[in-house]
């Protein structure tokens, strides 16, 4: 007549399995959070060496693929823009002038951010735009600067220091040389 | 009778105009045609729909108004034009701006996750859900046990029996 209500207790192995999959997952949102919570790269930061394709036409010295360390001992310029960001014609045109005054001495390398090649190009004409330019793909380089917006401009020195960053548009072409000629005295 | 025959030439001739104009009137109407071929807003919106511009963020491309996305669709009407499939378009827009245009991650790696937790934590909650609901729903069986035979017992708790005796009693 008794009846007596047993439980059935889960077995210890699956106990253990459950228990480190919740633990494997923890140490996976972790890791993903932490790395996310970084931040952007900093002012003073020793920037790892990363590489850019550039657009047939826009090569550095016929290269189509330039690395950072291609660079070492110059003054790098890197600017972030899109030819669907109007701020960013704001200072193109001082851009290229700073290019051209600085004649190779520093480097100017243009990364084209989540923008489509025939209105990339376009807008480079228009500008009439002549130093090393190429696709942020897989925007990977704009994921690694962590950018905001566009336009933004990264300076990095001859060490490969990033030592300043200036978001939105340049004003005029003597901030940009202002900059520069913190690195080249 | 040279006459009849400058007549007879000139007939010739027309009909040959005649016949030069019908070809090419065919010719640009087959033209025509081909422009028909330019894919619609549909089936653009259709390819865009899987995808979200990295700039404005969690907006479908098809909905998304900036210049950005409008330049993104000409670009997928372009390829739909060209007589590519939905998945090159993709392919195309991955390998140019990563895997986070896509509105549905790749199943690679631990992207399995997305897919594979959610159901599974779903299915487990339902079976412990299950479980608890029976064991709710069931009556409890109470030891229902005669007098008799707990006196018979050996553990018989004497408290017991002398508290059912004295309610006998009472009553």
């Amino acid at each position: 007549m008794s009846e007596i209500n047993q439980r059935k207790s889960v077995p210890l192995w699956i106990q253990v399995l459950i228990w480190l999959f919740i633990a494997a997952l923890l140490v996976l949102v972790g890791s993903t959070l932490s790395k996310r919570q970084q931040g952007r790269i900093q002012t003073g930061d020793k920037l790892p060496d990363f590489s850019v394709t550039l657009f047939s036409g826009y090569e550095f010295e016929g290269k189509s693929e330039v690395s950072l360390s291609d660079f070492a001992g110059k003054v790098v310029v890197l600017n972030f823009w899109a030819s669907w960001c109007k701020p960013c014609e704001q200072e193109a045109a001082e851009l290229e002038e700073a290019w051209r005054f600085y004649n190779g001495e520093v480097i100017f390398l243009g990364m084209d951010y989540v923008d489509t090649e025939p209105e990339a190009r376009t807008y480079l004409k228009k500008f009439q735009i002549t130093y090393p330019n190429g696709p942020d793909l897989r925007t990977s380089l704009s994921q690694m600067f962590r950018i905001t917006g566009v336009p933004e401009t990264y300076f990095i020195d001859q060490q490969g220091v990033l030592y300043y960053i200036k978001v939105g548009p340049f004003l005029s072409i003597d901030e940009i040389k202002s900059i520069i000629e913190q690195k080249l005295q | 009778m040279i006459n009849i025959i400058l007549t007879k030439h000139f007939l010739r001739i027309t009909g040959y105009t005649f016949l030069l104009a019908i070809s090419f009137a065919s010719i640009s109407t087959h033209f025509a045609y081909a422009q028909d071929d330019i894919p619609t807003d549909d089936e653009v919106n259709e390819v865009a729909k899987g995808l979200y511009c990295p700039v404005c963020e969690n907006t479908p491309l098809d909905v998304c108004p900036t210049e950005a996305c409008k330049q993104w669709r000409n670009v997928i009407r372009t390829q739909l034009a060209e007589g590519k499939t939905e998945e090159e378009i993709k392919q195309y827009f991955v390998d140019y701006y990563g895997d986070r245009v896509l509105a549905e991650p790749p199943r690679t790696g631990l992207n399995w996750l997305i897919y594979v937790l959610p159901p599974a934590l779903i299915l487990l909650g339902a079976v412990w859900l299950f479980k608890n609901f029976q064991a709710w729903t069931k009556p409890k069986v109470v030891e229902s046990v005669s007098i008799q035979e707990r006196s018979d017992d050996s553990s018989t708790d004497k408290y017991i029996s002398q508290l059912e005796e004295e309610l006998k009693k009472r009553n």
